[in-house]
């Protein structure tokens, strides 16, 4: 024989005692996810805003709700972005900082949508696994429920909450978190329904494997690629929805701020000529939006390669 | 004489149908998808089940573990009736009977790694184990079905069929069951593997001492592993009878006609064969011919077979080979 006996029996036995590391599906949309150049960009534009929203506050001069006097009546000569000022992002019309307006409005902006949003995954993704599981009346009971809170126009829900518990940003929270999920957990449903006839479903029963947890070991697993496509989406949508609540003037409160207030008050004085107060906010809030569509699509790409 | 390991009487599983458009105070209709099934497994042999697909063969294996609702009386070693038992005392059985599905992929979970796949039912009946010992059994058996243990983190998409096959039926054995329902394990596999994992069943069925329920179309595949043979038509069984002896001596017309049919591997023999063809479908099970149900196709059928239901009777000799047929040879 060409090949020694012996050489090959360790070699053998060497490949044998080492345990293979699987490549799971997760490890393949990864891959996938990151030859995607649109998503990629879109995922460090995300970084970067993250980063200019928590590290702001140290690249600050002054804070949030300092005014500054000299400014005071003369915004438009004196306000206007500079570094020497230290305004670099210029001053609002009362004479606060800018950049440390912006930064706040950045932090309570992502933290609405991603609260809005995590909300929606684990509330929907949990009734609408249990409903599409369970099946029969239970599914019918409450997937009607939800239909029944879908007929409700969600923004007056929200503004009557705000006007008559206060203005608060928890408040805010409750409100976008009562509502977010409902389209979640019809998604979810939906997916449910073609999942819970596979065989590996009936095995897991066949064995004995309590209701329960199927659930939580097997359907939410696979559910998990459609969930993570549309919590991506629903995060610019819960931002956006905090904007125009606080574009209305209803939302955070005075001196804290977020993007759809300074959106609003620069709108108010563009006519003034203090055009940096509309454009900087702006601009984090579609280069943001934009950011989180792109990994949005670039998500489901990666987790469906089925259906490019 | 020791008690059957599963005896089944007079087995019947209906479903209602409710169509699109019903008022709900109709009526739902009823289909027999098995219509009073008898039959014993001893320990360590193994029943075979065929028919044309939507006779009730999978319906009855499902039924046999309480995937679908069943009237009746399974009795387990002669002493429990399965059907009869809360959710609770139905788990102490449900390591007792495992189960081999027919699609091997889609029969595991993409998600997990083969370890967990086939560790599922042991966390489920002994929740005590640590996880070292899970890992440990888990590796045992998966170089009993001749999977590489060192591959235990892959996941099943880096499997083929058969691999995947061996991978259900690792989680079927890995609870040590007394009996494993097999239903078409093989039908979605090719030929060639198809030999691999009915020998490597049979292999564990000596080792393991196992009652197999084994369900498939494919009467060849059933002749081989086979000791005994169950022909179901339309949910009732046509003929029950050892395996030499139905393949040898098949007394029903339906019986005859499924085994003239088999193929023979012999071009020469094959040409020259003479195969009974049967005329028409399979009628609809919502509305099932009068008495004998096969009537319809049967070309011996008279108008006797249409008044009077056949019963399953034994053959002259007192053997265990069974027919339901007016005519039976």
């Amino acid at each position: 024989m060409l090949i020694k006996k012996e050489k090959m029996e360790m070699l053998a036995e060497t490949l044998s005692e080492q345990d293979v590391k699987g490549r799971s599906l997760w490890a393949d949309a990864r891959k996938r996810f990151f030859q995607n150049k649109a998503a990629v960009t879109g995922m460090i534009t995300l970084v970067l805003v993250f980063l200019f929203a928590f590290l702001g506050t140290y690249f600050a001069k002054y804070t949030n709700d300092e005014i500054d006097f000299m400014v005071i009546g003369q915004v438009l000569e004196l306000g206007s972005p500079s570094i020497e000022t230290g305004h670099y992002f210029g001053t609002d019309d009362l004479g606060r900082d800018l950049f440390a307006r912006v930064v706040q409005g950045t932090q309570i902006s992502l933290m609405v949508g991603i609260v809005g949003a995590a909300i929606a995954v684990i509330a929907g993704t949990l009734y609408g696994a249990t409903a599409g599981y369970v099946g029969g009346r239970v599914d019918n009971i409450m997937m009607r429920i939800v239909d029944i809170l879908m007929a409700v126009p969600y923004m007056f829900v929200i503004i009557l909450l705000l006007v008559i518990f206060g203005r608060s940003i928890s408040m805010l929270f409750v409100g976008i978190g009562l509502l977010s999920w409902l389209e979640m957990s019809r998604i979810v449903r939906g997916q449910t329904l073609s999942i819970k006839n596979k065989e590996f479903i009936e095995a897991a029963q066949a064995t004995g494997v309590p209701g329960f947890l199927i659930i939580i070991r097997h359907i939410v697993p696979n559910l998990m690629g459609v969930v993570a496509v549309y919590a991506t989406l629903l995060v610019p949508l819960m931002i956006l929805t905090e904007s125009f609540i606080s574009f209305l003037g209803l939302g955070v409160q005075e001196p804290d701020t977020s993007w759809g207030a300074l959106i609003f008050e620069g709108a108010g004085t563009m006519q003034y000529g203090t055009l940096w107060q509309l454009v900087f906010p702006l601009f984090f809030f579609v280069i943001t939006l934009f950011a989180f569509f792109f990994v949005g699509d670039g998500l489901r790409d990666a987790l469906d390669p089925k259906d490019r | 004489m020791t008690a059957p390991l599963l005896k089944v009487e007079d087995l019947r599983v209906t479903f209602r149908l409710k169509s699109e458009g019903d008022m709900p105070w109709t009526k739902p209709k009823r289909l027999h998808a098995v219509g009073g099934v008898n039959f014993e497994l001893k320990q360590g042999e193994t029943l075979g089940i065929v028919g044309e697909s939507g006779c009730g063969k999978s319906t009855l294996a499902r039924a046999l573990i309480r995937m679908v609702q069943a009237q009746g009386s399974v009795v387990w070693m002669g002493q429990e009736e399965l059907l009869g038992l809360s959710k609770r005392q139905m788990m102490k059985y449900r390591s007792e009977i495992q189960m081999v599905f027919q699609d091997p992929l889609a029969s595991l979970n993409p998600r997990k790694t083969v370890g967990e796949i086939i560790a599922e039912p042991l966390r489920t009946h002994n929740p005590s184990l640590s996880k070292k010992e899970i890992v440990a059994e888990v590796k045992a058996m998966m170089e009993k079905v001749s999977l590489l243990p060192n591959q235990i983190n892959r996941y099943p998409h880096e499997f083929s069929g058969g691999q995947c096959q061996r991978i259900g039926i690792a989680r079927a054995l890995i609870v040590r069951p007394k009996m494993i329902i097999c239903d078409e394990p093989v039908s979605a596999l090719d030929v060639s593997i198809q030999a691999q994992v009915i020998n490597l069943l049979m292999d564990l069925q000596k080792e393991m001492g196992l009652s197999l329920v084994f369900i498939a179309h494919d009467l060849s595949v059933v002749k081989h592993i086979s000791n005994r043979v169950m022909v179901l038509y339309l949910g009732k069984v046509m003929e029950i009878a050892d395996r030499d002896d139905l393949y040898d001596n098949p007394r029903h017309p339906y019986t005859q006609a499924l085994i003239s049919a088999v193929p023979i591997p012999e071009p020469k023999i094959e040409r020259n064969k003479e195969t009974i063809l049967l005329e028409g479908d399979l009628p609809s099970p919502l509305a099932p011919p009068s008495g004998c149900v096969f009537r319809t196709r049967c070309p011996k059928a008279t108008d006797l077979c249409a008044q009077e239901i056949p019963s399953l009777e034994q053959g002259t000799e007192g053997s265990s080979h069974k027919v339901a047929c007016h005519f039976s040879d």
